[in-house]
């Protein structure tokens, strides 16, 4: 009795499935209509409306924006020094913090990928990801005060007669923010990329007569350019775009608080304006990156 | 070629999207509400912190819930560090807040944008009692027409840790002096309107410059001013907007010396231990404020708003904000209450005008300049934007 009941709805969803399985286009579009319409919509739909607000002007006076094309922000940023000088440094920023994380990076993801015992390399592991699983903003207000005047670094440098980088003009401080705040991203796609060189590759240059020096720079390295740039993907765009941890650590500025600022001026499309230019950046970054492999390594 | 012609579609639709996004429009005629009716039920509040205290920051100061009970009207608070951040706020989001405490560098901007409406003061039983030096001022009257109500006026001040800043300063160019013993830990107001305290500074130490009001600089006193600034730069060891930030460095010795509020030395010397500081309106004057309670030109909330102005004026909880917030509370009537509501209306000079003829009320920079000349054009707000970000580099 039950089956003869349920037939009717059984030979409905088999249809559609019928249906469904000679349509494979329709199928995949159903299946992906969700995720790219929200790619499409949410990113490039902001990106677009980002794009067209940069072209706008505003009301000096009351902020309002007005909606006539010109291209005077970018001539602003353009002519003036200011905003050359604000991207030279961010850029600076971005390279030294994506070396220093590569510099500190190796020696670690090298340990665990060829030397630590499998209980020891959980334990690194583990150790790499915790930070990530605090806040950002706890991480920043941390530094805060390990750098502030009365702060642990000034404690400790003070029997040598130093004194660490405080929160002033100076930058030193937030390059070590950044650097410790991106060095798991950089840690994990190495470590990913020595594990996959095989060590028959490492035995044959030794074979050969290669010192250790020599089997780093001419087999290690060149195997292992696509993860380190994979992995400075993040650390140089994650510095490029951030505005917390200058804003908290230095009185300096960087690309990322001249758009907050302008924001709240507000001269929101000046503010979209200069959202293009590590936009760009990273955009150019990204395709010297694709050449390099790094989208394999990922 | 069919992708392409996707891509320009979905261009296409951004720009409509954009392009259909709403916009406030100043009304031109508009009808002055002729009763307070009963209340909507809520209100949010868009104000300087400390004057919409709900109990949050100290149990025992809390003039919100007492609104709430009496009004009906449950009130959501939000505060803002900068008149711009306000501003920036309300522009963005024209139909969230009911009200907001407005300062003399935003109300006009408020005004001209049409986020804020005309106030019918009949409506505000306190209105009578407010002082009259600030009523129908520039930044509160266009045209003979009400845009809120006063709340009351203070100083921005020098501020000192007591125990690492000797002789105490009575100037504010203590914190210009990139060679002072105290550069690298000097605390600054993060806004463009921080431009007239160097004007202020100015008036003083250049009166060949001629400055005579520090929102009416022309070219030559604008490049004065920053000038100064930029050489300030280095001494700088920090910039506040939160008041909290502000705190902490002070309290970690990070600064030393700066610009303040009345009410961030009181809490700072009410800490557990105290942090040691001291403040002085310097002899150069300073800039201060004067603040307006306006109404947003789109609320659905008209009654709430009215209720919440004549509550937020009235003598007893005027005095108090005053004494919290650490400044001259703007009802007359808010000094004679207590003993201690007077002590604080005597300290903060509220009746006595001539303390305030050196107190530069913020005000928005104009290019027909605010202090009457005609023969200069004076640097626009604008122009004190741009200045400003150039001066932090």
């Amino acid at each position: 009795m039950t089956i003869r009941a349920q037939r009717p709805a059984v030979g409905f969803a088999r249809r559609i499935a019928a249906w469904l399985d000679r349509h494979a286009r329709v199928r995949l579009g159903f299946l992906l209509a969700g995720p790219v319409g929200w790619l499409v919509v949410a990113y490039l739909g902001s990106l677009a409306v980002l794009f067209v607000n940069s072209l706008w002007t505003r009301d000096a006076f009351t902020g309002l924006v007005i909606r006539e094309l010109t291209p005077d922000n970018f001539l602003d940023m353009v002519t003036n020094p200011l905003y050359r000088n604000v991207t030279l440094r961010t850029v600076g920023m971005a390279v030294v913090v994506t070396l220093t994380c590569a510099v500190i990076a190796f020696p670690i993801a090298y340990y665990m990928a060829r030397t630590a015992s499998p209980r020891v390399r959980g334990l690194l592991t583990v150790a790499i990801l915790m930070p990530l699983w605090a806040s950002y903003l706890v991480k920043a207000y941390t530094w805060r005060l390990i750098l502030s005047n009365d702060g642990v670094l000034n404690w400790l440098l003070a029997p040598l007669g130093l004194r660490g980088p405080g929160l002033g003009e100076s930058v030193v401080g937030l390059w070590l923010v950044f650097t410790y705040l991106w060095l798991p991203y950089m840690i994990l796609p190495l470590y990913a990329g020595l594990e996959r060189i095989p060590t028959s590759l490492l035995e044959a240059s030794s074979d050969l007569g290669g010192k250790g020096w020599t089997t780093f720079r001419r087999v290690i390295l060149p195997l292992v350019v696509p993860a380190l740039v994979a992995g400075s993907i993040f650390t140089f765009s994650l510095t490029l775009g951030d505005y917390i941890a200058p804003s908290l650590i230095t009185t300096t500025q960087f690309i990322g608080n001249l758009i907050y600022s302008n924001f709240g001026v507000p001269d929101l499309p000046f503010a979209a304006a200069l959202a293009i230019v590590p936009l760009v950046i990273v955009v150019l970054y990204l395709l010297v990156a694709r050449r390099l492999g790094a989208f394999e390594a990922l | 070629m069919k992708q392409r012609r996707f891509l320009g579609l979905l261009v296409g639709a951004a720009l409509v999207a954009a392009a259909c996004g709403t916009g406030a429009t100043p009304s031109p005629t508009f009808n002055l509400p002729t009763a307070v009716g009963e209340g909507e039920g809520e209100l949010t509040v868009l104000a300087w912190p400390g004057y919409a205290e709900n109990g949050s920051t100290d149990e025992t100061v809390d003039w919100v819930t007492p609104f709430e009970d009496a009004s009906g009207c449950k009130v959501t608070v939000q505060v803002f560090g900068t008149s711009d951040e306000a501003f920036s706020l309300f522009s963005t989001n024209p139909t969230k807040y009911d009200i907001v405490s407005a300062s003399g560098d935003a109300s006009l901007r408020l005004v001209r944008a049409g986020y804020v409406q005309p106030v019918n003061v009949d409506l505000v039983p306190s209105y009578a009692d407010i002082f009259p030096a600030l009523k129908d001022k520039p930044y509160n009257t266009v045209d003979g027409v009400h845009y809120g109500i006063p709340h009351g006026r203070g100083s921005n001040l020098l501020m000192w840790r007591t125990d690492e800043v000797s002789p105490a300063p009575t100037s504010w160019t203590e914190m210009f002096d990139p060679d002072s013993p105290y550069a690298g830990k000097v605390s600054v107001y993060d806004a463009p309107i921080y431009i007239a305290d160097a004007a202020v500074v100015l008036m003083d130490t250049n009166p060949e410059l001629g400055i005579k009001n520090p929102y009416a600089l022309d070219e030559t006193q604008f490049q004065a001013a920053v000038d100064l600034l930029k050489a300030q730069k280095p001494a700088i060891g920090q910039y506040w907007v939160d008041y909290t930030k502000q705190m902490d460095a002070f309290r970690a010795g990070d600064a030393v010396i700066g610009t303040t509020w009345q009410v961030i030395t009181y809490l700072l010397q009410a800490e557990d231990p105290p942090v040691e500081v001291d403040v002085i309106k310097p002899e150069e004057g300073a800039t201060g404020w004067s603040d307006t309670w306006m109404v947003n030109s789109k609320t659905t909330h008209p009654n709430c708003a009215y209720k919440w102005l004549d509550h937020i004026v009235s003598p007893e909880v005027n005095a108090q904000i005053a004494a919290w917030f650490g400044e001259a509370p703007g009802n007359s009537k808010a000094c004679a209450l207590t003993e201690a509501d007077q002590a604080n209306c005597d300290f903060f000079h509220a009746a006595d005008d001539a303390f305030w003829q050196d107190v530069w009320y913020w005000q928005t920079p104009e290019a027909k300049c605010v202090d009457g000349r005609t023969d200069k054009t004076c640097k626009t707000f604008d122009d004190w934007v741009k200045a400003w970000t150039e001066i932090k580099g």
